[in-house]
């Protein structure tokens, strides 16, 4: 293993590891990179930061040569390079760790690692050496296992592994963090920490502010493809480099977050899952058990987990896509629907907004004022004698359009030509439009920029002023601290009891989520804000 | 006599191995080529207008695999490189094969040449019971037997095996990875109508040693079911075709026995089997992952 950790000391070298110096990137009329230009240094982890399409993804992919720049040259130590592949980058000494990971489910864990390595390797040598480097830093992979069967913090170990067989120099991480837990978190950034001490250079994508102050000494800021600023991030606050980002102040969220329950003034109890358990509909979904919860109208419930814990399945349970075992499982403001379908849920003022808005939530190829056809169908429908009301229907859609501040091309443009941010926008747009009694949202700004969920946020909280029980299903602890008024965490198919938000801190939350404690399984949760409180103190 | 059985058992699986070998390695790299069958009978019909110009089985058959080959490359034109649908793409050359096998067979109608020779060893081939079952069959079969242990050696223990493997389970991710999706496509491509071809040379050249239009007989579809069947694994192909063919044979003893079944139900039984294994393996994929190549038949454009 001297190799992986000895030909990337520190130089003296005046000269930038890597540069990109006037990189332009155009796909047709669009231009994605507009003379960018960035020096990295060895022993530096240099943050890139930038909404969604300020053009991060594709600097990276031309540093790793899957994409070539129009105009613009890359150079290694001073001296212009070339790099026509993703193989050529590499043996010049550029690793990257995928933000969606770029792993085969179907093949083992060193069969995804041997597909880079440049002579095939006998199994055993290739084990060893995954075990080796394993050891050294801390990152325990099973070579025979398939991908499939792994969570999503042992896949970036694949990556990061994979990444570091090859001694890189530059390391390229993309979102890193954004599927793992706190405490994996933790980890990761050991390692970060323990390569740049090696003489690496790290570029470290991320919109998780805290963390790049944390990490990183230089940043460079993108927004609309061009650099509008570099920093020391850690001089800088997280709105300033926010506001950098997007070029104006964020708008933050402007209400108080909805109060928590056993406030005098919330409603009545609107939404109640009452020891919800389904067994797990496929070997890879996670069964539920015992879930209960309730809320009552004006106020945020907020669910935090990391993806595969059971939310899927929290979803499709209360939407009606899965029905429950017993009716009385889940109540409508008093009514049992446990064995009811979307449609009905709907008819009794409840809305849905899946996580995935790309063919759950909308379909892509159908227009915006035809997807709203869609939802309308139970609840008021669109359509007369069977034929679609167009004229009806559109002016729907661009109110919801104008309401939310959803750009597209064009008046009444397909879903699927929709940014992330924008289409989001239009689909929690389409859903409060209604003014539904109780709104359930799975990931309401996943993937979104900092704008959009801004106000996304905001509709939310709006929506619980105006006496409407939320329930916010997420993964970024911070959207549940703003808006939610108290917080549960789902682990394993085990719902938490609900913590008052002020009464709990992320560390608790974080601990929960790693499932390191768990008295609070199938506890009822309506006993008010005192008892729950002890248990986001417990270690 | 169990041998005689066997030999037509293993003959008449032998057009269907080669076929399905080719696809299987085509579908492993997640292209489905549905065009088995139009490849088979041009294989069928070219390699038999060559032999019988050039008096070579030999050449015949090298012109069998060309022309799969051939019409293959139009495929993989199509669909690798165009990202042209594949189902639509894989009819229509089933379509254009069939039309062009009759062009390219019309003058060889009727016409008869020896069957392809079979292996004698002195000594090897006499011995009773195993001797013409193991040491005298033709060349295709060996070649058949041959290319199962080859195509099985390859996918899983070469380097080139493994990236045909992840560029049928996921093309976004060995993209990112810098591997050439469309290459390593293009290619696997070109090996199933190559194979396609040689399947079809070997009905013309030694199973029955003449030209018919469309002589095929639905073999192709069968090859195609059968890498379905065979859930994307060599081994199980041929133990599938070895099934498949049996029961042809054994449909023709028994309509010749007349045990009282139509023998319109026993030839159906193949397909009942294909049907059965689908069933099996869908239930079985709740396992787990993906028995089938997880990117088949989704086609792939690179940004660049």
């Amino acid at each position: 293993m001297a190799g992986v950790t000895g030909s990337a000391k520190p130089t003296d070298d005046p000269r930038p590891l890597f540069g990109a110096y006037g990189i332009v990137k155009r796909f047709g009329t669009f231009t994605a990179n507009d003379h960018i230009d960035l020096e990295i240094r060895a022993g530096e982890i240099h943050a890139l930061l930038g909404e969604n399409g300020a053009g991060k993804s594709t600097l990276m992919k031309i540093l790793y040569g899957l994409l070539e720049p129009t105009e613009g040259v890359v150079t290694h130590r001073g001296a212009v390079v070339r790099l026509r592949s993703p193989e050529a980058a590499r043996r010049l000494g550029i690793g990257m760790v995928f933000q969606h990971f770029s792993l085969c489910e179907n093949l083992t864990v060193a069969e995804n690692i041997a597909l880079v390595m440049e002579r095939s390797l006998r199994r055993g040598v290739l084990a060893e050496r995954i075990a080796a480097l394993g050891e050294t830093y801390g990152l325990k992979l099973e070579p025979d296992r398939p991908v499939w069967s792994l969570s999503a913090g042992e896949r970036q170990r694949i990556e990061i592994v994979r990444c570091l067989l090859q001694n890189p120099q530059l390391v390229i991480l993309d979102e890193p963090t954004s599927v793992l837990t706190p405490g994996e978190a933790e980890l990761l950034f050991t390692v970060l920490e323990r390569l740049r001490g090696e003489g690496r250079a790290l570029l470290y994508i991320s919109h998780r502010l805290d963390e790049v102050r944390r990490l990183c000494v230089r940043a460079t800021i993108l927004r609309g493809g061009r650099v509008v600023g570099a920093c020391d991030p850690r001089s800088e606050t997280a709105a300033s480099l926010a506001a950098l980002m997007v070029g104006a102040q964020v708008r933050a969220v402007a209400a108080r977050p909805a109060a928590p329950r056993g406030d005098e003034r919330l409603g009545q109890e609107r939404l109640r899952l009452d020891r919800l358990s389904l067994p797990a509909p496929g070997l890879h979904a996670t069964a539920l058990s015992d879930v209960t919860l309730g809320i009552r109208g004006g106020e945020i419930l907020g669910i935090a987990g990391i993806a595969g814990n059971g939310q899927a399945e929290l979803f499709a349970a209360l939407s009606g896509e899965i029905s429950a075992p017993e009716a009385g499982a889940v109540r409508i403001d008093g009514t049992a629907v446990g064995h009811l379908g979307i449609n009905a849920r709907r008819r009794l003022g409840a809305a849905f907004v899946p996580e995935e808005r790309n063919g759950h939530a909308a379909a892509p190829g159908l227009s915006l004022s035809e997807n709203v056809v869609l939802t309308r169908r139970a609840t008021a429908p669109l359509a007369r004698f069977g034929l679609v009301r167009r004229a009806a229907a559109r002016a729907l859609a661009t109110r919801i359009v104008d309401a939310f501040d959803v750009r597209g091309a064009g008046p009444d443009p397909a879903a699927g030509t929709l940014s992330g941010g924008n289409l989001q926008k239009f689909v929690v747009g389409r859903e409060i439009q209604a003014e539904p009694g109780i709104l359930v949202v799975d990931q309401p700004t996943w993937g979104v920029d900092a704008a959009a969920a801004a106000r996304i946020r905001q509709a939310l909280i709006d929506l619980a002023a105006r006496g409407s029980a939320v329930l916010v299903i997420s993964q970024d602890l911070d959207e549940l601290f703003e808006i939610a008024g108290s917080i549960a965490v789902l682990h394993a198919g085990h719902l938490s009891a609900a913590m008052p938000r002020a009464e709990t801190t992320r560390e608790a939350v974080g601990l929960l989520m790693g499932g390191s404690s768990g008295p609070s399984i199938g506890r009822d949760m309506s006993v008010g804000p005192s008892a729950p409180a002890e248990i986001a103190h417990a270690p | 006599m169990i041998q005689m059985v066997l030999v037509t058992v293993l003959t008449a699986a032998t057009p269907l191995i080669i076929a399905a070998l080719g696809e299987l390695v085509t579908e492993r790299a997640g292209v489905l080529n549905l065009g088995v069958e139009g490849m088979m009978v041009c294989g069928a019909a070219l390699g038999f207008a060559v032999a019988v110009e050039t008096g070579s089985t030999l050449l015949g058959a090298l012109a069998g695999a060309g022309a799969g080959l051939g019409l293959a490359a139009v495929f993989g034109l199509l669909t690798v490189g165009l990202a042209a649908n594949q189902v639509a793409s894989g009819l229509a050359l089933t379509i254009l094969g069939l039309g062009l096998s009759g062009l390219v067979g019309a003058g060889y109608v009727g016409q008869k040449r020896e069957p392809a020779p079979h292996l004698h060893v002195p000594g090897l081939s006499e011995i009773p019971g195993v001797g013409r079952l193991l040491f005298g069959q033709d060349a295709f079969v060996y070649a058949g037997l041959g290319l199962a242990v080859g195509v099985s050696w390859f996918l899983w223990r070469t380097r080139a095996g493994l990236i045909l493997r992840a560029v049928g389970d996921d093309h976004v991710a060995t993209h990112a990875l810098g591997l050439p999706v469309r290459g390593v496509r293009f290619l696997a491509v070109l090996f199933g109508g190559a194979c396609a071809g040689l399947a079809g040379s070997y009905l013309s050249l030694a199973y029955t040693p003449f030209w018919a239009p469309a002589m095929t007989a639905g073999r192709g579809w069968i090859a195609l079911a059968l890498v379905v069947f065979a859930s994307w694994r060599p081994g199980r192909v041929v133990a599938g075709a070895a099934l498949f063919g049996g029961a042809t044979v054994l449909q023709l003893h028994a309509q010749a026995a007349s045990i009282g079944l139509p023998g319109q139900l026993l030839s159906a039984l193949p397909y009942v089997a294909t049907i059965l294994a689908l069933v099996l393996l869908s239930l079985g994929r709740r396992q787990g992952g993906s028995s089938a190549p997880a990117a088949l038949g989704r086609d792939f454009t690179p940004h660049r």
